[in-house]
């Protein structure tokens, strides 16, 4: 199955661990310390994040500490920018349409 | 755009919502009307190179606003609104979606819900904040990843770099 960005961020729990692994690298039980489910449960989405492409891995003996690759998260803030610029664009257009029809109304009078 | 005029553009990942305010230099009566009337939505709705053309409107709650954007070879990309509630000329909400050419529509493609505010701003400017919901931020990507293959604007392009590293 193809994941991609917009679902790792679409679980509150997820949401959550990206901002704990942001600061500084973690390993999954450090993880699992901060919230209430179960440690199955982390590594679950531990699994979806490293499938989103959204982590790099370090080993350091047995652990595996995790951390956030922060240029993936960009490209959510990339998406929007194209939905900001179609609104720009669109309203720009209003302002020209608005502008036209104070002209002819002022013909009219 | 005039450099002066506000617009901002916020997103809340956790709410799926984002949400547009933009002044625009002109009384709450024509703002109002560019909102509503089909022929006048007709003159700005889809950006360029994209032109509006309207099939049928019924501006009331419940009615609908059916409409295509049309790219430059002539293609047709069919959408919805369905009015839910109106209140002259302070605001009005609609579910807005893709439909095909006979209104019916397309469920299998996101849908979101629009609220959108007019309020008077100084210098007779009126403010219009736009909120647009989806149910779900994969909803929001699918719609920006379907922009992109109708090439809704040039900027969208670039894109096509991202979806390969997207693998």
């Amino acid at each position: 199955m193809k994941r991609d960005i917009f679902q790792a961020i679409a679980d509150p729990t997820r949401r959550a661990i990206i901002v704990l692994i942001a600061g500084h690298a973690m390993t999954p039980n450090a993880l699992a310390d901060h919230f209430e489910v179960s440690r199955q449960a982390i590594s679950k989405h531990i699994q979806i994040l490293n499938e989103c492409g959204l982590l790099d891995q370090e080993k350091a003996g047995r652990e595996i500490h995790y951390q956030l690759k922060l240029e993936k998260m960009q490209e959510i803030d990339m998406w929007l920018e194209q939905f900001r610029k179609l609104w720009e664009t669109r309203y720009s257009q209003l302002d020209s349409l608005l502008a036209t029809l104070k002209e002819e109304k002022s013909h009219e009078a | 755009m005039k450099p002066d005029l506000r617009f901002d553009f916020l997103v809340d990942k956790e709410k799926n919502a984002v949400t547009i305010h933009r002044e625009f230099n002109a009384g709450r009566q024509p703002v109002w009307d560019c909102h509503t009337k089909s022929e006048l939505l007709d003159r700005w709705f889809a950006p360029k190179p994209f032109t509006t053309e309207t099939k049928s409107m019924e501006f009331r709650e419940g009615g609908h606003w059916h409409f295509a954007m049309i790219d430059p070879e002539g293609k047709k990309y069919w959408s919805l609104q369905e009015y839910r509630s109106i209140s002259p000329i302070d605001s009005y909400s609609a579910y807005d979606g893709f439909s095909d050419e006979t209104g019916a529509p397309n469920m299998d493609m996101p849908r979101s819900t629009w609220d959108a505010t007019f309020t008077d701003a100084p210098s007779g400017r009126t403010m219009v904040t736009t909120i647009v919901v989806y149910g779900s931020l994969a909803d929001l990507e699918t719609v920006l990843q379907m922009g992109m293959q109708e090439g809704l604007t040039s900027t969208l392009e670039r894109l096509d770099e991202l979806l390969a590293t997207f693998g």
